[in-house]
């Protein structure tokens, strides 16, 4: 603990009250894009965000990659065979809804984004001639060069721009507050929502916010399993601060949540299993198509999905004989066979072949414009990569053209994990939605990371523009309501109790967190049991009863933390109840039963979980629920189509 | 007094910052607060809680003034390639 004073005042007993139309929560990818949109359609719009808009959320340092933009000039692909894509190889455990939003409409918010000074082209002619540049509109692609629907960009670049058109727009950016619960018609679960509640992460002070649509848009959760209390900004690979407050206040608002048992095996975090992403050598992602050699520079072949080896680097770029397009980037992981891309050949079988570890990304002979364009823009662009990556490498002499980059672990991920240290990672589950991006309650939209199934940047800020759409035409056609006194009023003490226990012998948010994440190790760890999960949710409840109430925080800071822990002690619970709830293995979610039932009757079916009175209400839905795509888009946004809005 | 941190993610170059606070301002996981003496850097009060983003240094006004520095233990290795070919022709 340091021994200084508090600098900013202390407004514990502090209320501020602010009206809006529109309501967005959360101040990442897709809350800036919402509230774009709502504003554009001439709503009052006030966002609020626990960080700095400017740059907060995972997509705030940088991006550099945006997928499936299906729609762009050079795209040899549909949105429709995208989508389907998509959906076929998670067994149809996919968000058909937002992600063909995603295929449809991400072009559009690349010029959007465009204009608001964000830099999609190479305009400056660096790398003119490039196979993956088309010359013409000076677009950069990413993976498959003959399809080009995922684009290279400048992502740093594109944060900064959103921040500029929210305030050009006049949006009431509200910075450093955190939203804690969700307001209802009359204070009622799974009534209309009114607005929502927060309080300021430097003075305490307690922020009331009534508007009559509001917008889900503060990702998905983290440090449910791994928790490591010296590094906790490095336990898991987003942002500390976003740890699913928002599924948190949405469960207690009776919001319904699918696919909430899945989670996978950790990948990707900076902490003591693995080293910082994008940083250590490998050849994914942001390091596609880099060579990997082994310790004797003895490069490891690139094989198409067949099996043929590519003598050629240019052959990495390249769909297989007789495949359309390949797929590549943040949702795939283990792609099936139909968009499967080149790859090198497995690590245990190059180490039959006897290479000698450790292995290495190695640029030194990639032709010079793929060097270039790895080290120096999407190595410089990506998240996380421009400051302590691209210069700090280089200051310490690293050289694309000289130097390989050390590998570590087996595999891309740059980590070794254990089976039961899980993440949400990948394509987890979320709130579930409608094709308007509702909730099943009434004026709540869900927009980004949020959302089941969801993931990447150009998914984000094209559901944060369609969520803010929808939400506007809500707001447009309803009244505001009147917040409940006694709903707020228990909040209030909710969030302040902490305050009042004595820190000697009270229990702080990293005892608390670290708690949680063994618990959720040890009884919903790899492998699934009735019994087991069934004590887990008994001790999660025993937190929340007995332990909640011996909390203790020193500031305001701190109380964010320990609110924060709170709500992962909820999705905890969220996720125990979905677990419960899938009886039998299902691959398609990773998720695995040691107890599994006879009948199969759910293995295609999304389980939808809602909580009503402290009872768990579930219902099961065919995962093609949302029907046809383009049919249910197009009635849905016949006005987008038009060019209605401004 | 003040228990030792597992990083020190933030260097501050005191002769060259001139506390404007923007690296503090613009830092999502708000890990600065600001520094009692005015024109002085502000203080890393919860360093374990960096998120290595970077966007400080990418908003401070004056080159040099802070540095982000990964943990030892995640800081990565490279070598020539030309040394691991000649150690293989050994
Ligand atoms: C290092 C890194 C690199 C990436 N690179 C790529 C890439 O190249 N291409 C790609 O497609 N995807 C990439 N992604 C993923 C992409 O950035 C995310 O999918 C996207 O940002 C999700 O948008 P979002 O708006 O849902 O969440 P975020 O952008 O994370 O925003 C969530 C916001 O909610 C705020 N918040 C949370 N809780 C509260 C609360 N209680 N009150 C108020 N505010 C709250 C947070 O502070 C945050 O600003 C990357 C992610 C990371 C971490
Ligand atoms: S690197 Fe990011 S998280 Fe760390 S202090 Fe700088 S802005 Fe904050
Ligand atoms: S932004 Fe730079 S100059 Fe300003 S306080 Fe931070 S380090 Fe100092």
């Amino acid at each position: 603990m340091y021994d200084y004073k508090w600098p900013y005042p202390l407004e514990y007993d502090k209320e501020e009250i602010i009206n809006a139309d529109v309501l967005v929560l959360g101040g990442g990818i897709a809350g800036c894009m919402a509230a774009i949109a709502a504003a554009r359609a001439g709503q009052k719009v006030v966002l609020v965000e626990k960080g700095a808009t400017k740059r907060s959320g995972a997509g705030g340092s940088g991006c550099d990659h945006w997928e499936s933009a299906a729609t762009n000039p050079c795209s040899k692909v549909t949105p429709e065979e995208l989508t389907q894509a998509m959906l076929h190889d998670n067994e149809g455990f996919n968000n058909g809804i937002s992600h063909y939003i995603e295929c449809r409409e991400g072009y559009d918010r690349l010029l959007d984004i465009e204009k608001m000074g964000g830099k999609i082209r190479d305009t400056e002619d660096e790398f003119v001639g490039a196979e993956f540049r088309d010359d013409e509109t000076k677009l950069m692609f990413a993976y498959d060069y003959e399809n080009r629907f995922t684009l290279r960009i400048w992502g740093t670049t594109f944060k900064p721009a959103m921040y500029k058109e929210l305030k050009r727009l006049g949006v009431n950016i509200v910075n450093r507050v955190m939203v804690t619960s969700l307001l209802t018609e009359g204070g009622a679960q799974g009534a209309r929502c009114v607005g929502a509640t927060g309080i300021h992460t430097r003075t305490g002070k307690f922020y009331i916010f009534n508007a009559k649509a509001s917008i889900i848009c503060m990702s998905r959760p983290s440090r449910v399993w791994l928790f490591s209390a010296e590094l906790p900004g490095l336990c898991e690979f987003r942002p500390p601060q976003c740890v699913g407050d928002g599924h948190a206040m949405g469960w207690r608002a009776g919001a319904e949540f699918t696919m909430m048992e899945k989670s996978v095996r950790a990948e990707f975090s900076a902490a003591g299993r693995s080293y910082p992403p994008y940083g250590a050598g490998n050849n994914h992602n942001t390091w596609y198509a880099a060579s990997i050699i082994d310790s004797r520079g003895k490069e490891i072949p690139y094989a198409d999905r067949d099996g043929n080896i590519l003598t050629d680097v240019k052959d990495r770029f390249r769909p297989a004989r007789g495949q359309k397009f390949f797929m590549k980037g943040g949702s795939i992981d283990y792609p099936k066979y139909e968009i499967e891309g080149p790859e090198t050949l497995p690590f245990s079988k190059m180490i039959e072949q006897g290479y000698k570890l450790p292995f290495y990304a190695d640029l030194t002979a990639l032709p010079e414009e793929e060097r270039r364009v790895i080290w120096g823009m999407m190595v410089g662009q990506e998240g996380k990569t421009n400051v302590p990556i691209y210069k700090n490498y280089t200051k310490e002499g690293f050289d694309p053209s000289k130097h390989v980059l050390q590998c570590y672990g087996t595999g891309w991920t740059s980590a070794s994990f254990l089976p039961q240290e899980r993440q949400l990672f990948g394509l987890p589950g979320g709130f579930f939605n409608d094709w308007t991006l509702s909730t099943n309650i009434q004026g709540l939209y869900v927009a980004g990371d949020a959302l089941y199934a969801s993931n990447c940047y150009g998914h984000a800020a094209t559901t944060g523009y369609y969520a803010g759409r929808h939400a506007a035409k809500y707001a447009i056609v309803n009244d505001l309501i009147q917040w409940d006194t006694q709903q707020v009023e228990k909040e209030k003490a909710r969030v302040y109790a902490p305050l009042k226990n004595e820190p000697h012998n009270s229990i702080g948010w990293k005892e608390l967190n670290m708690a949680i994440a063994k618990t959720m190790q040890n009884y919903c760890g790899e492998v699934k049991y009735d019994d087991l999960l069934k004590i887990g949710l008994a001790r999660l409840k025993e937190y929340e009863e007995k332990i909640i109430p011996q909390t203790f925080a020193y500031n305001p800071h701190e109380l964010v933390r320990l609110l924060e822990v709170s709500n992962i002690l909820t999705v905890s619970q969220i996720i125990m109840e979905a677990s419960l709830a899938r009886k039998i293995s299902v691959d398609a979610l990773c998720f695995k039963r040691g107890d599994a039932i006879e009948d199969d009757s759910s293995k295609d079916k999304l389980i939808v979980i809602r909580q009503q009175e402290n009872e768990v209400i579930k219902r099961e839905v065919p995962v093609d629920f949302f029907g046809d795509l383009k049919e249910n888009y197009e009635k849905y946004n016949q006005d987008y189509i038009r060019g209605d809005r401004s | 007094m003040m228990e030792m941190p597992a990083a020190n993610p933030i260097i501050f170059d005191k002769g060259k910052c001139i506390g404007c606070n923007r690296c503090m301002e613009i830092c999502q996981v708000d890990i600065f607060l600001p520094n009692p003496e005015k024109g002085k850097p502000p203080i890393v009060a919860y360093p374990g809680e960096c998120w290595y983003c970077g966007c400080c240094v990418m908003e401070c006004p004056v080159e040099g003034a802070i540095e982000l520095r990964h943990p030892l233990m995640n800081r990565v290795h490279w070598v020539e390639k030309k040394l691991l070919l000649e150690q293989a022709n050994k």
